[in-house]
């Protein structure tokens, strides 16, 4: 097996054991990148000399015997994500030459841990997306057919941890851009419950449903990478007071006596794949074999959630986005006064998606329509967070899958915005509830394309679902 | 439920993005059938139902409040697009042109 291609855990046991060493390691991603980045466009910046120093660090604190928890393990970062003295652009040119002068919250704890920054991962601009075809540096292939999106926002991080780019990496998920880009490339991903992790330092979309959450091979890493991350942070008043449990140990457990609802909506949507449909339910016949009691429950809202979605957070990122001006930083772009510095820099430096979502907010917002669009889709948010807290009375978990369909071909969705919003539908309800949700491979269909298996959880419930991932088994 | 040209340059102007004629035109059919698409939640009954605008159900959260010395003033400096004399340069913010709303 090639360096690249280690889980956090065999890199962390290797390391250890001398068996190899940290600038091994990150020269095998290093070189990885390099044989493959050109074709699947998944890094915007790559971080070649620091990676190699910092590994030589980490070697040297490996042979002291002081190695930390990510000692040594080389991980990416979804450029929408602040990185100290490394280049950030969210994957849109008005931040093209924009290297921020601090570290995300959770980047800085990864960085204390040891773990090694290779570079930036592509995205949709700012994460509006979920195909990766709206970054202004070019769309992200799938690396398991070159022919397909990655899936997005978070496509090129998916893309990166899947084709061996690097041990794992760190992302950032709205509204599914996490779990949705995973299970189209085959990998764990998951969204914490809002406030279980820190956002300070992620370039903002909508705030009210903003996480960030890590992108890995298996859900054993998932838990070691969660519980470097998850926590309070003073420079987020979002993030819980709760204490982070051990979700290392947690995740082991079998699921005897686990009630597991599966949400019949999930399995009726329109444009369902048939072998995505059976697929997840050889896995759920494979949880009941576990000792796993399988109930059936409804939630009537789920259609919904998408239009949910695409009133607030095109408000929340009209409101947000006002601070992108070329003002105080990023790129100003020539202009003859104040106004037009900040409506040519705008239009020179957003996407069409991006220009899109803050006019669909301006408009929401705008006098005479704030009840119609903003407050009505507040108050289905309500009842769509009541829809879940009354399962989770009855279920532990909610097994769906993550998305209707596999990856889907570059360009087949990208003319009609409402198409490529409805690849969301089945990773949006989570986002509006503020609950927490992985993506584990489920399987292949016919075509080799990887399809991902979705859990939902109650608040903070992040040990419980990375446990009914751990047993889902390919 | 139909945006025309005129209401996209309205809010073009409102969200300080400047936009061709095509694109004027492009958003105008594209926002039209989201607003469309999101005019679906009419068919649920809120009648009521109180407005989500956080799910944490933190409140109040308050810290003290303690002058800290940032010691990043170079960096800072370093990514702002015009500088002059170690602080950033603006346009003129007040000017003689037509109104701006």
């Amino acid at each position: 097996m090639k360096l690249n291609e280690l889980t956090i855990k065999e890199a962390q046991t290797g390391l250890r054991e001398k068996k190899f060493t940290a600038v091994e390691l990150t020269q095998a991603c290093l070189n990885k990148i390099k044989e493959r980045n050109a074709e699947l466009n998944a890094f915007i910046t790559v971080c070649e000399e620091s990676a190699l120093k910092e590994a030589q660090l980490a070697d040297e604190m490996l042979a002291q015997g002081k190695a930390m928890p990510l000692t040594g393990i080389p991980f990416a970062v979804k450029d929408a994500i602040c990185t100290a003295g490394v280049r950030s652009t969210g994957a849109a040119k008005i931040l093209d030459n924009y290297t921020p002068p601090f570290n995300a919250t959770v980047i800085q704890k990864i960085r204390e841990q040891g773990g090694i920054l290779l570079g930036k991962n592509n995205c949709d601009a700012f994460g509006h997306g979920a195909s990766n075809e709206n970054s202004m540096y070019g769309p992200v292939k799938n690396p398991i057919n070159l022919d397909k999106v990655a899936g997005g926002s978070s496509g090129g991080s998916a893309a990166a941890v899947a084709d061996n780019m690097c041990i794992f990496a760190i992302a950032e998920d709205t509204g599914g851009s996490i779990r949705q880009p995973a299970s189209f490339c085959g990998i764990v991903g998951m969204r914490p419950s809002y406030g279980r992790n820190s956002r300070f330092g992620i370039m903002p979309m909508a705030s009210s449903f903003d996480t960030v959450g890590p992108m890995t091979k298996t859900v054993e890493d998932m838990a070691i990478v969660m519980q470097v991350i998850a926590g309070n942070d003073p420079l987020d008043a979002t993030t819980v007071p709760e204490i982070v449990p051990d979700y290392t140990s947690e995740i082991n457990q079998d699921l005897k006596g686990l009630r597991v609802g599966v949400p019949k909506e999930y399995f009726e949507a329109e444009g369902m794949d048939e072998e995505v449909r059976k697929i997840i339910e050889k896995q759920i016949k494979n949880l009941e074999a576990q000792g796993a009691e399988i109930i059936d429950v409804t939630l009537p809202l789920t259609k919904y959630a998408i239009a949910v979605y695409y009133v607030l957070v095109p408000s929340e990122v009209s409101s947000n986005f006002g601070r992108l001006d070329g003002v105080r930083y990023g790129v100003r772009s020539e202009a003859k006064d104040l106004f037009e510095v900040y409506s040519k820099s705008r239009a020179q430096g957003f996407p069409e998606e991006v220009k899109r979502r803050i006019l669909i907010g301006t408009y929401a917002l705008s006098s005479g329509y704030y009840d119609a669009y903003y407050k009505k889709a507040q108050q289905v948010r309500t009842l769509i967070r009541r829809d879940f807290d009354r399962v989770f009375s009855d279920v532990d978990v909610l097994v769906t899958p993550t998305s209707p369909f596999p990856a889907f071909g570059l360009g087949e969705k990208s003319s009609n915005p409402i198409q490529l919003y409805l690849a969301d539908i089945f990773v949006s309800p989570a986002a509006s509830a503020g609950i927490p949700a992985i993506s584990v491979p489920a399987g292949e269909t016919s075509a080799g394309l990887p399809v991902g298996l979705q859990i939902m959880g109650s608040r903070l419930s992040e040990g419980l679902i990375m446990r009914v991932a751990n047993n889902i088994k390919k | 439920m139909s945006v025309s040209t005129e209401e996209v340059k309205k809010i073009a102007k409102l969200a300080r993005i400047e936009l061709t004629a095509q694109e004027e035109q492009r958003h105008a059919i594209t926002i039209s059938t989201v607003l469309d698409f999101v005019n679906t939640l009419n068919e649920v009954d809120t009648e009521g139902v109180e407005p989500t605008a956080q799910v944490t159900g933190l409140e109040d959260v308050v810290r003290e409040d303690i002058v800290k010395n940032s010691t990043i003033k170079k960096e800072l400096l370093a990514q702002m697009p015009q500088v002059s004399v170690g602080l950033l340069k603006v346009p003129a913010v007040f000017s003689d042109s037509e109104d701006v709303i």
